[in-house]
């Protein structure tokens, strides 16, 4: 299993923190799918914060702050800078939004902030999309992981460009490779890990959820399948069917 | 002096961050720091003066995907 800055993940499992209908059910999210991973945010301290902070160390697993929302690499920089201090983590989840619509991240200001962060010591997981010039710039500026969208953030539509995730895996089978965003339902989360990623993020599929702490078990499994099955060596597809059971033998029965 | 506190202005006598800090209670709390769009990393904020007109960002963990 590829390393993620030097760290194996017990799970290639990482969730998001937020829109859960409790804390409790969070944490238990946490719990039933051995999520190894949790994103979270820096924003305005209204009285909630030291709570949830507390919440998340009892999870013990990894942390791994974002700079979801920010615009400019300004933005970007200085909440890495702030949310390092406060996680106390060399780990930065490093957004660049540059469409409202899709949350697209502006890939030009995510390759200058992933540089100027790089340099700075941080270890920069880059939200991006599948292109791969794009990532070759990633790597360049000293991102040592990439994390391509599998679909807009909260769309749920799965991986919406098969050609390029397959892409950029062989293009770069060193690297580890993170699905970001996008993921609706275990069976995408399976396909992904089919394809030889190395882990998945998610958020609100399991938060929005009926029973959120029983779909993150789901993905979990799936994640697992899908391991297994990319692990074991899938079949080549074919056009045309061929039978499995033997044909020599058969009776003649006309 | 009045300064803008995560986005509310407010009156204050306080002489630096640090100060600012402790009289809108946030003293001792896990907390990161900006003035004026630039990060003011915990040790400095006794040094850091706070002048009229200020926008000081008091920012805490939070739920994030």
């Amino acid at each position: 299993m590829r390393e993620f800055y030097g760290v194996a993940l017990d799970t290639p499992l990482m969730l998001g923190t937020a829109q859960y209908p409790s804390p409790a059910v969070l944490a238990e999210s946490f719990q039933r799918s051995g999520a190894s991973v949790a994103t979270v945010s820096l924003r305005r301290e209204q009285g909630a914060g030291q709570d949830f902070w507390q919440l998340i160390r009892d999870l013990g697993v990894h942390v791994l702050p974002n700079t979801a929302g920010c615009h400019t690499v300004k933005e970007a920089v200085t909440t890495a800078h702030m949310a390092r201090e406060v996680f106390g983590t060399k780990w930065i989840k490093l957004e660049v939004i540059g469409e409202e619509d899709t949350l697209q991240p502006d890939v030009f200001g995510l390759v200058e902030a992933a540089r100027v962060l790089a340099e700075d010591g941080f270890e920069v997981f880059p939200y991006t999309t599948e292109d791969l010039v794009v990532a070759g710039k990633l790597l360049d500026a000293g991102c040592e992981v990439l994390m391509p969208w599998g679909a807009p953030i909260g769309s749920g539509l799965g991986l919406n460009n098969l050609f390029g995730l397959r892409a950029m895996r062989a293009h770069f089978p060193d690297v580890p490779l993170v699905i970001d965003a996008g993921l609706g339902l275990p069976s995408q989360a399976a396909q992904a890990m089919e394809l030889g990623y190395d882990a998945i993020l998610l958020n609100t599929a399991v938060a929005k959820a009926g029973d959120p702490a029983m779909m993150a078990e789901g993905f979990a499994r799936a994640l697992e399948a899908g391991r297994l099955a990319f692990d074991a060596g899938p079949m080549e597809p074919r056009d045309m069917a061929a039978p499995s059971t033997p044909v020599i033998g058969k009776a003649f029965l006309e | 002096m009045r300064v803008v506190l995560n986005g509310e202005a407010v009156e204050t006598d306080a002489a630096t961050l640090e100060a600012l800090l402790e009289a809108r209670g946030f003293g001792g709390k896990t907390v990161a720091t900006a003035v004026n769009g630039d990060f003011v990393p915990a040790g400095l904020r006794g040094a850091t003066q706070v002048q009229d007109g200020d926008r000081v960002e008091v920012l805490a963990p939070m739920q994030g995907g």
